[in-house]
């Protein structure tokens, strides 16, 4: 997928003036975030669980090479072919080989972030297979032409009667209204589908090295469909997702769909260990699994490595004001959101995306719904002292921030300047006791007021005693 | 070089600075890696249900499915030709081989014991085990326990023996070490009817999979 976050800020405004989009998060915000904390309390020892699911991933990533060298031998023994991608284009061309020796004519898709990173379905397209995402939300993206605005909930930032409408338009059947009825077109216009595919795509949430086995997370059943049906599957996913044992991935599933949708457990999770056998009446005869680097092993060692530990549930996101306000698409790739803005820049080149660590208030709403512990704040602020290393801040952001540190190490001129600040602004708000608009800090004062201080600074108060 | 040795080389290198050189070490490593594969030790867990009857099907109903119990399997087909009756619901389908002989036609049912295709409207599968923690079913694949009867179908009925209930997946994983060498090609935990919210996020049942899930409790 093309990376666009370099628009960001044109895009921010886009998003907060767009009615429709602002009415979606709302119901996002709703949904996602009062589920998660309706079910995240059935976990009897919440913290005691983060921190176990925390030190599983990290056990794997101290130790990756072991780990994916023991998955490899494991699913290779139960007749899996283990591939190894080093980029998206990579992967691309790995999935249209596997289809050319199978003579694959149509693929079933269920949804994957990774293979959103690849862009895999434009690249299956041109060497000539028909690729069906078979996600809703996903299927609806792809008859609209549209990127994923979040990484669970694809679709988030469209309504009902966008849907009604877009059906309406590419089934050629009459127009649906209620949310069931789209539902059941979308299921009839897609069951032949999965029953003509000649290859099933699917991601992996998990893989576990213990068994060599690929753990699919999902709801509407079509990732059981496409990775039972067809008698190709193949499976993408990231090289970071092997965990060692069942009881370890056990607990990792504990804490996954809780934080991702408020459910305690996803309809269906599906563990795939190898071909069919012989006598077997289902499964594929053929199980591909592409692990993809993309980037990823360059984080590994580095003091961002904790970002490898995530496991893609999206409460980062949810629980963001300023995911909450902007959406998914102003971010510009595949990953949006905190773990987006930490991602994007460190796959993609920090260049590319100069906006996203600044993307954050810093209110640390992430780093306490995360599963598994990510400091993202503190990620995001490393992300922001390389910039300022590289000189790729604004000249006026870097002047400032030198201006501030002189003023710290100069503490008798940095009482007479806020004492004068305080003062000045005092006058500024008025009667209302509010600044309307601060030079400089146009950004800030354009979308609310400035309360007034109220003409003495802290360091007077202290001395006056007004503690006591 | 190919891309596996790049992208392994590129972790060993990332990560050289803090692992340790000697081959001590590295002998130290490979025997915790094999330690913590074969511990299988568990993370935290819930606390014991009371019963873990009562517990699943406490949460069973939650998740839309339904339940219906009785103390003779061979009232299974009884039940169930109720159940698809009051439901108007086609009185024929498809089994696995191990449900085959009930006497599902003295009850007024076509029971054909047979993988499921894409016109059976029911599909009765048995049930490996089940987990009172979240109400989840474990299904197994086998030549004799076809996964799709599960998935095809639009009534996915299961039949269920009470004592094969436990509290956690942790101990399904247990039962199955017990019971296979290595897992079956398609380990699948199932927690009720297909659904999606990708629609201004309202839980919809019924989406690719099946719209209603019954589970048969009776002692095999």
């Amino acid at each position: 997928m093309q990376n666009t976050s370099l628009q960001f800020k044109k895009q921010v405004t886009i998003k907060l003036a767009d009615v429709k989009l602002q009415d979606a998060l709302s119901r996002l915000q709703t949904r996602f975030v009062e589920g998660r904390s309706a079910v995240i309390g059935e976990i009897d020892d919440l913290q005691a669980t983060r921190t176990a699911a925390a030190a599983i991933r990290d056990r794997v990533l101290n130790d990756l090479e072991h780990w994916l060298l023991h998955f490899e031998h494991q699913a290779t023994a139960r007749g899996a072919i283990v591939h190894w991608a080093e980029t998206g284009d990579d992967v691309n061309r790995i999935v249209a080989g596997i289809a050319a020796q199978h003579g694959v004519r149509i693929a079933t898709k269920s949804k994957s972030m990774v293979s959103e990173e690849c862009g895999l379905n434009d690249a299956l397209e041109l060497a000539g297979v028909k690729v069906m995402e078979t996600d809703l939300g996903e299927y609806i993206l792809q008859l609209a032409h549209e990127a994923p605005s979040h990484i669970v909930a694809p679709v988030v930032h469209k309504n009902k009667e966008d849907i009604s409408d877009l059906f309406a338009e590419k089934h050629h059947l009459p127009r649906k209204t209620g949310i069931a009825e789209l539902c059941r077109e979308a299921r009839e216009v897609l069951r032949p589908a999965f029953l003509n595919a000649d290859m099933g795509i699917s991601g992996g949430n998990f893989l576990v090295a213990e068994t060599g086995s690929v753990l699919i997370v999902t709801n509407e059943g079509n990732g059981r469909l496409v990775t039972t049906l067809p008698r190709v599957h193949v499976a993408i996913t990231g090289i970071e997702k092997v965990v060692p044992t069942l009881e370890d991935v056990t607990t990792l599933v504990r804490l996954l769909p809780r934080s991702a949708t408020g459910q305690s457990i996803t309809n269906y999770v599906s563990v795939l260990t190898g071909i069919k056998a012989k006598e077997d009446h289902d499964g594929p005869e053929h199980f591909h699994i592409i692990l993809l680097d993309n980037g990823r092993s360059s984080l590994l060692g580095s003091e961002m490595q904790e970002m490898l530990r995530c496991i893609r549930c999206g409460a980062c996101m949810n629980h963001c004001p300023v995911y909450q306000n902007i959406g998914g698409h102003a971010y510009g790739w595949v990953y949006p959101g905190p773990m987006g803005s930490i991602l994007t820049p460190l796959l993609g080149g920090i260049e590319k995306s100069p906006d996203l660590p600044n993307a954050s208030t810093f209110c640390g709403a992430c780093a306490a719904v995360c599963p598994v512990k990510i400091p993202l704040p503190d990620l995001l602020r490393k992300l922001r002292e390389k910039q300022m290393e590289r000189g790729m801040k604004s000249r006026q952001e870097t002047f400032m921030l030198k201006a501030w540190t002189w003023l710290a190490l100069h503490p008798k001129t940095y009482a007479l300047a806020t004492r004068i600040g305080v003062r000045v602004m005092r006058l500024m708000g008025g009667k209302e006791k509010l600044i309307h608009s601060l030079p400089g800090a146009g950004g800030w004062t354009d979308g609310r007021d400035f309360p007034a201080p109220t003409g003495t600074t802290f360091r007077e108060l202290y001395k006056r005693g007004v503690h006591k | 070089m190919n891309a596996r040795d790049r992208i392994l080389g590129k972790i060993r290198n990332a990560q050289a600075n803090k692992t340790l050189g000697a081959i001590a070490a590295t002998d130290q490593h490979t025997e915790s890696i094999a330690s913590h594969l074969a511990n299988h030790r568990r993370g935290p867990l819930p606390p014991p249900p009371d019963s873990l009857v009562a517990c699943f099907k406490e949460r069973v109903i939650k998740l839309s499915s339904d339940v219906l119990e009785t103390h003779d399997k061979m009232e299974v087909p009884a039940l169930l030709a109720r159940y698809l009756s009051e439901r108007k619901l086609p009185m024929r389908g498809v089994c696995w081989t191990s449900l085959a002989g009930l006497p599902w036609r003295a009850a007024g049912l076509d029971m054909q014991s047979r993988p499921a295709t894409n016109q059976d409207m029911v599909g009765v599968t048995g049930t490996f085990c089940a987990i009172a923690e979240t109400g989840t079913l474990m299904v197994l694949s086998g030549a004799e326990t076809p996964a799709t009867t599960s998935l095809l179908p639009e009534t996915h009925v299961a039949v269920l023996d009470p004592r094969r209930i436990v509290a956690t997946m942790e101990d399904a994983w247990e039962l199955m070490r017990k019971e296979y060498k290595q897992p079956p090609r398609a380990v699948n935990f199932i927690s009720g009817p297909s659904r999606t919210a990708d629609i201004e996020q309202t839980v919809t049942l019924g989406a690719h999979g099946p719209y209603r899930v019954l589970l048969i409790l009776a002692p095999h």
